[in-house]
Parts: C-alpha cells; structure tokens; sequence
C-alpha cells in the first residue's frame, strides 16, 4: 500500500509539534549544538595530554632509504618520534583493513599514496609535534607512480604491493554478478543496444570535523580508554582487541558527538592506532587531530569506478538488459568498509527500479598509488555508484530511442504486484510502488510545463534542461547470514530501562553523526510506550554504556536499530501488560492498550498509564505471580532483509550559453522511506544529501598530476557547494511501507546523495542536446560542459 | 587544525612605527593586514614569517576613500567591504561593486583589504584585476619617503610586487576622466572560488565614440594584465557589438592562460573574449543609461 503526501502549509512551527510518537519535532541534540555546548573528540582535555603529529609521505611512490629522527628527539618538550621500524619491532606495523587487506600504520618498506603515515611525534603541545615533523629526515629513493588506474594492470606497470609474497601486478580482485550468457542472448537480438563510458570521479566526504582520537591508557589495570571519531564504536573495540591484542573488557571506546562522518569515520585508520601505540609508550593520555588536508588525502575517499555500461531495449522502449564492467581503484590498500561477502559493496542493485530480462556485471579492482578507502561519502555501499551508471543509462536511452526520460522510466517500472521482487543480479526488493512517486515528483515539477518552457527556450537560443532519476536503494546492513564485517554479524543490539516515575532511558549500538538520533529513536520507543519524547533519553556513542551492535552506516541505524528499538519497547509493553493485569485485577485477555495506558476492554475508565505501572514495576505493591520487578528489556535485531526505499528526483538547470556555467534552477525530490517517523528529520537528511548531489555533480573530484600529488588536499582546491550553490528544495513522499520492517520504515539517510547527481547530469546533458551531447562525466565545471558543448568531452581521468 | 610555526608578533600603531619595525627586521618580517591571504599560507607553511607586523591599527590612518574631480584614492587599508559599500565609489567606478560583489564572502570581505589584495599578487586576484583595468597606480613608502608605481609594474610575477622588504603600501590612485563608467565580470566555479578567468572594462565616451576602453584580465597570466592591444582598436571607434567582439578577440589573442583544476587553457581563453565582450557591453550601457 502507498499514500501520498496531504498538502502541508510550509511553516517552521509546524515542525515542533511535540508528538507523542511519531511527528515534526525540533531535534532534542540541537541546544547543544546551536549553543556550543556539542563535546567533540578534540574537546576532549585530560590531564597530563600529550599530542601528537604524523609525518606523512610528499611522495606517491618510493622506497625509504633512512629515516633519521635524532634531530626531532632532541627538540625541547618532545617525548617521543616513533618509526614504521619502531613498531614493526612490536609486529604493530601493518594492520588488517576491513576488506581482509593488510594496511601500513607507518610505513616500514615504502610509501605508496602522497599523504601515507610514514612517523609520529608526541610532544607537549600540537605546535611544537607539528614542528617536530619537520625536523624528521626522510631519505626517498622515488618509484614510478600507479596513477592512471586504466594502466595498472599493464604488464609494465610498477607494482604498488610488491611486499606481498608473489605478487607481481595490481590486481586485487575480479568479481561478477549476474548471467553473463543469458545477458548476451538478450542484447544478441534487442533492437536497440546503446553503450557509453561513464566514470564516477573520487569524491570525498570532508565532513566538518577531521578524525582524531584521545587515546588514554592505564597501565596499573591495563585499561584503555579511547575517544574516537568512529561510525561504529564496538566494532572498532573488537577490531582493536583482536589487532593489538588487548582483552575486549579492558577496552572502552567512547564516540562523542561527531561532526559528520558519511562513512569516512567507518574504517580503523593509522592514526588512531597511532595514539593508542602513543599512550602506551609514554603513559600518558595522548590527543590526535588531524588537520584539514591530512583528512583529505589520506582518509576513506568514495567512488572512483570507471564503468563501461550497456542498455538493450526493444524499439518501442522496453528496456531488457543491462550489463556494465567496471574498473574498479581502491588505491594502496583494499581498505573498503563493506560485508565481507560484497567486495563491490551493493553494487549488485544497478538493475535499478526495473523489469530486466537480464543483467550481468564483471568487475576488477585494483591497487593504484592513491589512498586507500572506497566506500564513504554517503555511498550505501557503492549503491551510488549503481543507481549513476543505470540511471545514465536509462536516460542515454530516452535520449537514442527519442522518447521522454520519465516516460521510458514510467513504461519500464516493476510493479506493484511484483514485489517482493528478486533482481536478475539476486536481490530481493522488498516493497515498492514506483509510479506515484514518479508522478508526484512531476506533478510537483509541473513536468509538462517545463517541457513546454524548455521547447521555447531553445527557440530563443538559451540552454534549459530538465533531468529524471529514479532509485531504488538496498539499506539496513544486514542479515547475519549474509553479512558481517570481519567476522562480526550485522545485528544491533538495544536496551531500554523504564525509571519508577515512567522516564526512561534507551540505548543504542548506533552512533549519530548528525542524524538525530537522540530524537529519531525517542520518538520510537515513544510511539511503543505513549511517553513524551522527550521523557526518553537515548545513550549512544560508549562502548561501556551501550549493548553491542555495528554502527551508523549504509542508512542502517532505523532499518536495524530502529526495529530493534521498537521491538524492546514491545518486550517492556508486554510486561507491562502482565503488571496492569494485576494492577487492574482482570485477566490479560480483557486488557486493550491506549497510547500510554493499558484500559479494560468495554470499561475505559478503568486504565493504569505505562507510568503508574512504571512505579509498580519498581514499587513495594503486589507484582502478579512470578513477575520480577522492574521495566527493562534488552533485545539483538537481526534484520530478515534489507529495506527498498525508493524516490523520484528532477532537476531543472539553466545553462549559460557564453560561459557553460551551470545553474541548478529547481530540484523536486519525493522520497518513499516507507513509515516516517519524524518528517523534518527526514527532510534535513534528504536537503544535505542534495547538496551533496550537487557538489559531485558539479564540482567535487579529488584529482591526481600524474607524479601522484594529490591536487585536491585544502578546501580551496577541493570545492563542496554553498547555499548559493543549491535552490530552494522541492521535497515530497510517499510512503510505502518495509513489509518485514516491525514499524514499516526504510533508511533514508543516503538516499538523497544517491538520487541526485544523475537527476542532474540528466539535466544537463538533455540541455545539451542540441549541442549533440550524449554524455559527459562529473564534475560538470563550466570548464567541462564547455568542452562537452564544443564537441569535446573528456572523462575527468 | 593546521598549526603555524611559531613567530614573534608586533602591533604597528602609525604607518612609521610599521617601517620602523620593517627596516628592524627586514625580509624575516611578513605584513598582517586582513589576514586571509597570509595567515592561510602560514597555516600550511607556505609562509614561515619570523615576524609579524598587524598593520590594522592603521585602518584610521589608511583606511578611506576620496574622490576627487581627476583622482580616487583609497587607503591601503580600506576593507572589501567599505569599497563594496561605498556609493561614491561605486558611482563613479562601478567595476568596484561588480567585482566585490563576487569577492569570497562577507567574511573575508569584512577583513580583508584592498593593499592586502594587491601585495598578494595572485594571479587571479580580483582586485588586482580592477586597479589594472583602470590604470591605477600605487603609492610605496619606505625609509626614503614615497614613491607611484604604475599598476604595471608593480606585479612582478605570480606573488611578487615592487614593494620592497622595508616598504609599504600606502594608497592606491585612480585616475578621473569624464565621462566613463566600467564593470567587471567572474566566472567561477563555486561562489567564494578564485577566478577561472574574470574581466574588467572601463570606457569613456565622448561625442559617440570611445576616447578611451581598457580591459583588464585575471587568471589568464603570471599577473592580471591589461590588454593594450584592446584599447588600441577601441579608441576612436563608436562602441558596436562589432567593435566588442574584435575587443574579445583581441583579448583572446592576448592572454596567457594555462590548463589547471578550475579549468582548459583553451576555456579560459574562450572566456576572456567572452567575458570582455560583456564587460565592454556592460560599461557602455552603464553611460549611456546614465546619460
Ligand atoms: C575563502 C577565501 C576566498 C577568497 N576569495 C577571493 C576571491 O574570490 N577573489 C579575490 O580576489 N580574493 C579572494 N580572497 C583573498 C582575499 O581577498 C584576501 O583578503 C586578500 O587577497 C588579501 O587581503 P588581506 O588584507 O587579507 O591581506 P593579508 O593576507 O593580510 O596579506 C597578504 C599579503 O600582502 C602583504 N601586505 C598586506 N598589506 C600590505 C601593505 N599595506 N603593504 C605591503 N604589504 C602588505 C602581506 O604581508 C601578505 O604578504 C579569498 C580569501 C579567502 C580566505
């Protein structure tokens, strides 16, 4: 079942009005943060701190011939400079990845991406660790580079993991999905067959707040406290307690509030090993911050897929098979943070929303003389990269066969009664009905008057252009049986205690990062229990406090956490009700829950609120027989599936004819994240998410000379959008609800990022039409477009 | 966060206190006006000065703008946001407004200072661009007392000026001609970005025809640069789209632009004629509205 959206006037009080459950609510955590008073890691003072600096390679590839530290020892107020022989001595050197890869916490043998950890210093203030660095003398014998990824698997090509036993080129790994044969069969004899070379730039996610950790550990009991910017707070412990050998129980990681994460704070990187190694050897709490470049040249990147893509379809437009192969640059090290069984994240979905007789796709990763990372940036795991290249694709189609972008989508969408729908690539779409979304956003776009409009446009000689997309994102990492991150299950774990006077406290595995958690989850188990939100305070981020779980990531905190959330609430309602029962004196069967209270079937008036069977849980009064005291329950939720959200994007871009600059006009966005459960929510992460589409599509891309410097290292080389960048956003739903989901809802956090960037190259290619345009890459500079509009495109690597 | 080295700092409180304390400490010495050239490059340790000399108690005595009827002078010290703001300034060199209108944004332009701009000598410096296009000079002093330096030869490549390590900056002069107007345009990639290329073009109409047009240009060369070539073929002439559109060839013809991440050697130089077609277009239009 599908509804739509009821016409809502635009005003902010609508946004606070203070549901008991589900409902605009203004977000508990924002006092904190629009008064200063947000605790950050590098808000994290300890007495005695040291901090510490990492020297990091000016080189992309070459050996370490020496490494002489001496002058840095001597600097006043320096405690130690450790090597990359240090710690190999300790066997602490290299590290696993989360892709059963090996990385270089500093650099023993070579340095293999501008930007790699090869030293640190720990020193009494930041200015004079920093000051240290340069006093480290680094003698590098330099290597050729891996810089073109299209060249590293040439047999002459340098070979970036050369410490690997035998290993003689740059391959990591093939991977494919798909029939490849019965996909041949269907493209043999389609009318139409239309192919294109699509590239999706490395990105990254630059969230507001670089990595850092306090690491502090005691030596008298052993124990080591780390404040960390992570994602995924217990995976990390247990990462950290099979990697450095430390007992789990005596290690407490405490993931404050984050500025941002989009994945980057995912994987476990040198530096926070670093600290740890820091504190250890000189017994005293020590701070690393990276500062503004280290995060963006040598932390988790996103994307970075040279894809070939290929759509076959009948002349009249049905669309029948697509097949892609994709080159695949994971840079020095395979640190992608994805479940072990997806070497290519969710990839698998570039089906997209579609009734395929086939799909196939062959992929090969390899290793390149950049940093390492692959999945970040608000990626759902690499489903940004699918939802581009078929969405590219569809539209390069309308484009072949001269029919309308969202007509083709429109005549090709599964249907309602497919679902649950399982993909020729093996995915099993939960539910989805595509055409009211896809209506409702061009009912909001007025689609037919933008044609129209356009049509007259280009009579007069300007340059309009409208973009369709349409996603289907695969969330909610994941069933246990199919997913896990080294080993570890995907589940997440919740606890939640009712106090005596009916407040309660839940808590959570998952980590926000600027989601809103602390009210999206409140208003979860106030939904459950018919307490006030804000009665409800939601524990997070501490390893100590929390049960376990694998983090926010892959817009899974409500398909897993939220169910798990809703579940525990069931599990104290259902003990509640035994307490009415007695509370009421009538049997079990006669009682009917109210939001709130438990009343007598028939007999309203006689009724106990969750509050008053709080006190009596808690209480001196008769519990019936063998029920404990107390309200709690805890819970582990194993999601049965992933959850489908879906959305139809459009864009409207005005281009100037003189200088190709784009403008992005209007964006109509309907999202169907199945139940919502606080809309303002869902539009703050659906507006970010937008602005992120528009950064990529039009500006963003980490880019590399070819002696491997990394050309986008400060935020003045490497542009994220502003508000004068993005227009008023035009946002709209549906609501389709997850039909395994236990209060119906999918993830939404990353669905905007998806979506976007192919709603707008959409759009400026169907501006460029007349131009002759097929396709051109991002990021759409003016630069770009202008070569495109000449006849010119070029990939941006 | 990216830390600095360390180095001793020094509050000048009058223009000679600034040089008495430039001729102690010579080239060690780095000036602070609005910072946002120079504190960013200290932070990555591009510039490691020994010393640092804030010259922004000196924005009472540096910090104006007067026109008179044959010159505008503007202190040194005068910040993007005063010249964006000044309407006398902007009536008589509306080129001023247009560019700082797209100047970073108001927090840089709230600090930031038109001397600042101009010593920095980035290529594409929008200010910088500005003063060329309208034939400024500079005004240097040092121990030995003033000295103007035409705007050409104050840049001496890319971050490099005539002013020397015991000199300052003083006031920038614009020269008044009747009847004129002017404009800048930018292109770039992001708000608050440097310039991919942007232009500027100032004319003076007399009888119908131009008595004089000059066009100067950023990003597209080792300095912003004016283009002679373009005020040669204007002057004399009645201002025509046939007239602008050989300007921008001309511009085209005469510019040095290299391929970089903000965009193709030969984008840039798509844009310089594009950009002073529009400019000349602009300022003319600017006249005869007037009139
Ligand atoms: C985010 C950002 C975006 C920006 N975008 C743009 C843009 O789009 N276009 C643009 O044109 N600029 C841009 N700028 C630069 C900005 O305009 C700077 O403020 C300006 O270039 C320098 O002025 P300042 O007063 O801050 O100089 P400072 O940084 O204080 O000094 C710059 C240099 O000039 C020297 N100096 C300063 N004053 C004098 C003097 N009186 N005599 C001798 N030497 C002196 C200093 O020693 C230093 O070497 C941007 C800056 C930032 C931070």
């Amino acid at each position: 079942m599908t509804t739509t959206e009821p016409k809502r006037t635009e005003r902010f009080e609508d946004n606070d009005q203070k549901p008991v459950g589900y409902g605009r609510m203004l977000r508990k955590e924002d006092p904190r943060f629009v008064r200063g008073k947000g605790r950050y890691v590098d808000d994290v003072q300890l007495p005695g701190m040291l901090h510490l600096a990492i020297l990091r390679s000016p080189m992309a590839h070459a050996r370490i011939v020496s490494v002489d530290t001496s002058a840095a020892e001597a600097l006043p107020h320096v405690h130690a400079v450790v090597t990359g022989t240090m710690l190999a001595d300790k066997g602490l050197a290299w590290m696993p990845t989360l892709s059963n890869d090996v990385q270089s916490v500093l650099a023993t043998d070579k340095v293999r991406f501008q930007g790699q950890e090869v030293a640190f210093v720990v020193a009494d203030d930041r200015y004079t660790a920093r000051d240290a660095l340069e006093l480290i003398d680094v003698e590098y014998d330099p290597l050729d580079p891996v810089m073109d990824v299209r060249k590293a698997l040439d047999e002459a090509a340098p070979v970036v993991r050369d410490e690997i036993e035998g290993k003689t080129d740059n391959h990591i790994f093939d991977w494919e999905t798909g029939d490849a044969g019965a996909t041949e069969k269907v493209f043999a004899k389609a009318d139409v067959v239309v192919s294109e070379d699509i590239v999706y730039p490395r990105v990254h996610p630059a969230p507001m707040e670089t990595c850092g950790a306090v690491a502090d550990y005691d030596a008298v009991d052993g124990r080591l406290t780390l404040w960390s910017t992570t994602q995924a707070p217990h995976a990390h412990r247990t990462l950290y307690a099979l990697v450095a050998g430390l007992p789990e129980h005596k290690i407490r990681i405490i993931s404050p509030d984050i500025g941002g994460g989009f994945g980057g704070k995912v994987p476990i990187y040198p530096g926070y090993v670093c600290s740890i190694v820091a504190s250890l050897v000189t017994g005293k709490p020590v701070k690393w911050m990276e500062d503004r470049s280290e995060n963006l040249t040598s932390t988790g990147f996103a994307r970075d897929y040279v894809m070939r893509g290929e759509i076959a379809a009948t002349k009249e437009g049905k669309i029948l098979a697509i097949r892609t192969h994709v080159l695949a640059d994971h840079g020095a090290f395979n640190g992608v943070a994805a479940p072990v069984k997806y070497p290519a994240g969710f990839f698998g979905v570039f089906t997209g929303s579609y009734d395929l007789e086939a799909a196939y796709c062959s992929m090969s990763a390899v290793y390149t003389n950049k940093a390492p990372g692959g999945v970040a940036y608000a990626c759902s795991f690499r489903i940004t990269e699918a939802v581009y290249l078929v969405e590219r694709m569809v539209s390069r189609l309308a484009d072949e066969l001269g029919v309308d972008q969202a007509q083709l989508r429109l005549d090709n969408f599964l249907r309602p009664d497919q679902f649950p729908y399982t993909t020729k690539t093996g995915w099993v779409y939960d539910s989805g009905n595509y055409e009211p979304t896809m209506r409702k956003a061009m009912e909001i776009a007025g689609y037919e008057q933008l044609r129209r409009e356009q049509e007259q446009k280009r009579a007069r000689g300007e340059i309009m252009g409208i973009g369709v997309s349409f996603f289907t994102e695969a969330v909610g990492a994941g069933p246990r049986k199919d997913m896990d991150i080294l080993g570890l299950g995907m589940a997440d774990g919740c606890e939640l205690r009712v106090h005596p006077t009916g407040k309660a406290v839940v808590r959570l595995s998952v980590q926000t990062q600027g989601q809103g958690h602390e009210t999206t989850f409140a208003q979860i188990v106030a939904e459950e229990l018919g307490i006030p939100p804000a009665d409800i305070d939601v524990v997070h981020g501490d390893t100590d406090q929390t049960p376990f779980g694998l983090g926010t990531y892959g817009s899974r905190s409500t398909p897993v956490s939220g169910a798990a959330a809703a579940l525990v609430s069931r599990k104290v309602r259902d003990k509640a009700k035994l307490i009415a029962s007695g509370m009421l004196e009538v049997s079990i069967a006669d009682l009917e829950w109210e939001k709130g209270r438990f009343q007598v079937a028939g007999d309203p008036e006689q009724s106990v609120t969750i509050q008053d069977i709080a006190m009596r849980a808690h209480g001196a009064g008769d519990l019936p027989e063998g029920i404990e005291g107390g309200l709690e329950a805890q819970i582990c939720y194993n999601p049965e599936n992933l959850t489908y959200p879906h959305g139809a994007y459009i864009c409207v871009v005005d281009i100037d004819p003189g200088t190709a600059h784009v403008t992005v006009r209007r964006f109509i966005a309907v999202d169907d994240c199945g139940t919502r459960i606080n809309p303002m929510i869902i539009e703050g992460q659906v507006h970010g998410g937008l602005t992120d589409g528009v950064g990529m599509a039009l500006m963003e891309m980490i880019a590399f000379d070819s002696d491997g410097n990394c050309l986008g290292g400060s935020l003045m080389d490497y542009l994220i959008p502003t508000a004068l960048e993005v227009p008023d956003w035009e946002t709209g739903y549906t609501v389709t609800p997850s039909p395994h989901h236990p209060i119906g809802a999918k993830g939404v956090g990353e669905s905007a990022t998806v979506g976007s960037p192919p709603a707008i190259v959409n759009a400026v290619i169907d501006a460029l039409r007349p131009f002759g345009v097929h396709h051109a890459d991002m990021p759409l500079t003016p630069s770009r477009v202008w070569e495109a509009m000449c006849g010119n495109p070029q990939p941006p690597i | 966060m990216q830390v600095p080295a360390a180095l001793e700092y020094e509050r000048a409180s009058d223009v000679d206190h600034a040089l008495n304390l430039l001729g102690r400490y010579g080239d060690t010495a780095k000036i602070l006006a609005g910072g946002h050239s120079l504190l960013p490059m200290m932070k990555l340790r591009l510039a490691t000065p020994e010393y640092l000399i804030d010259i922004n108690d000196l924005h009472d005595e540096l910090g104006y703008i007067r026109i008179d009827p044959t010159e505008a002078r503007i202190g040194a010290m005068t910040r993007h946001r005063e010249l964006l703001e000044s309407d006398e300034l902007g009536r008589m060199f509306p080129i001023f407004a247009d560019a700082e209108r797209v100047i970073a944004d108001p927090v840089v332009r709230n600090r930031g200072t038109i001397g600042g701009s101009l010593c920095q000598a980035d290529p594409s410096e929008d200010l910088s661009a500005v003063c060329t296009t309208l034939a400024a000079s500079c005004v240097i002093r040092g121990p030995g007392g003033d000295r103007v330096v035409a705007m050409d030869e104050f840049h001496q490549g890319p971050y490099e000026t005539a002013v020397g390590d015991d000199e300052l900056l003083i006031e920038l002069r614009i020269p008044v001609h009747p009847n004129g107007s002017s404009a800048y345009e930018k292109v770039e990639r992001r708000a608050g970005d440097w310039a991919v290329v942007s232009a500027g073009a100032a004319v003076w109409l007399e009888d119908g025809v131009l008595s004089d047009a000059r066009v100067g240009l950023a990003a597209v060369g080792p300095n912003t640069n004016g283009i002679t070539a373009v005020s040669e073929a204007c002057r004399g002439q009645a201002p025509s789209e046939e007239l602008f559109a050989r300007a921008g060839e001309l511009a085209a013809q005469h510019c040095e632009p290299s391929t970089d991440q903000r965009g193709s050697a030969d984008y840039k130089r798509h844009l310089a004629k594009e950009l002073t077609v529009r400019t000349l277009r602009q300022a003319v239009r600017r006249i005869v509205e007037r009139n």
